[in-house]
């Protein structure tokens, strides 16, 4: 029983995976494939901005994709397609925004958030450690009395 | 003071959703901020809409300002904002190319015959791929190039009657009053 079980997940996996690739591409091996998709997978689909390119059904999103694609064959670094597209549609298509003045907030906004969060916390924390502190006293001196 | 902490933090709250709010009523948030305002339009060559035989390319159009407008006859927008585009091409003072966009030139041909030209000239990409070089993502797009062949100007979406005059309007008006120093 249990090899077909196995057998049968493996089939599940395999065709989840083949059903990923929305349009054929001709890859040349496995790893040129797979840098595609993390590529693709970092990029926005400009048209339906909740969706990466490598997901989108999007008729610009094929675009693109078949645009990276091209520029893969063309030997380009995966960083000189980021460019290419940020150039055209700005850093909306990256979803690791670069860290520059316009980003800092976006970039360091939840830290900052998370520290004065903490430190008002901190505060609270330690008023009201304080405060028990000498209601604890004065009800010990009372129980004494 | 004290005891008035959390309502300070509640208000604080409340003026960042009002801000919010406020803030997406008037901006578009799908709106992608085109990089090439400012720049030089993208190096082209494609074929005319009517006549494939024939080229048009970015070079060629400079020496005046133009409006170019992306369309096709698949875009629902497109039809909305035709008869605004028909209307006003006469007056705005700078000549509207029609950008026809992964679009059949059958289908395109059909389109303008029913709906009017009012294109100067018309030309077709059918496959898309100088419209990446535009940053086009969606139709209808227009760009606003003027004659040293610089884009200006880009409106996503459809053009209305407001936002010609409190927008392309001004705009065009700054590009004749630089070009004229």
């Amino acid at each position: 029983m249990k090899p077909y079980l196995t057998l049968l997940l493996l089939a599940l996996v395999l065709c989840c995976s083949s059903a990923q690739a929305i349009d054929p591409l001709p890859f040349k091996d496995r790893a040129e494939e797979l840098r595609f998709q993390l590529l693709t997978k970092q990029l926005r689909c400009p048209l339906c901005q909740n969706e990466s390119l490598a997901d989108s059904q999007a008729g610009v999103a094929k675009d693109l994709r078949q645009k990276v694609f091209a520029m893969m064959q063309a030997g380009q670094s995966d960083e000189q397609i980021k460019t290419f597209l940020t150039d055209r549609y700005s850093n909306f298509v990256l979803y690791d925004p670069p860290l520059k003045g316009g980003t800092l907030l976006l970039w360091f906004g939840p830290l900052a958030a998370l520290i004065t969060g903490g430190f008002a916390l901190l505060l609270i924390v330690r008023r009201r450690a304080r405060q028990a502190v000498v209601v604890s006293t004065t009800t010990a001196s009372e129980e004494d009395w | 003071m004290g005891r008035l902490l959390p309502l300070f933090g509640f208000l604080a709250l409340f003026a960042l959703l009002g801000f919010g709010i406020w803030w997406n009523q008037y901006h578009e948030t799908n709106e992608i901020p085109s990089p090439l305002i400012g720049k030089h339009a993208p190096e082209f060559t494609l074929p005319l809409l009517d006549n494939a035989q024939k080229s048009i390319s970015e070079q060629s159009l400079r020496g005046e300002p133009y409006l170019l407008n992306v369309f096709a006859s698949w875009c629902v927008a497109c039809e909305e904002e035709h008869p605004v585009l028909t209307q006003y091409a006469p007056q705005l003072g700078v000549k509207l190319i029609g950008y026809n966009y992964k679009d059949q030139p059958d289908d395109a041909k059909r389109w303008l015959a029913r709906f009017g030209n009012p294109y100067a000239l018309t030309i077709a990409d059918l496959p898309g791929s100088v419209a990446i070089d535009f940053g086009v993502y969606a139709a209808p797009e227009s760009f606003l190039v003027d004659a040293s062949g610089v884009i200006r100007y880009k409106r996503i979406g459809p053009f209305t009657a407001q936002i010609i005059e409190q927008e392309l309007k001004p705009m065009i008006a700054k590009l004749s009053s630089s070009a004229t120093p």
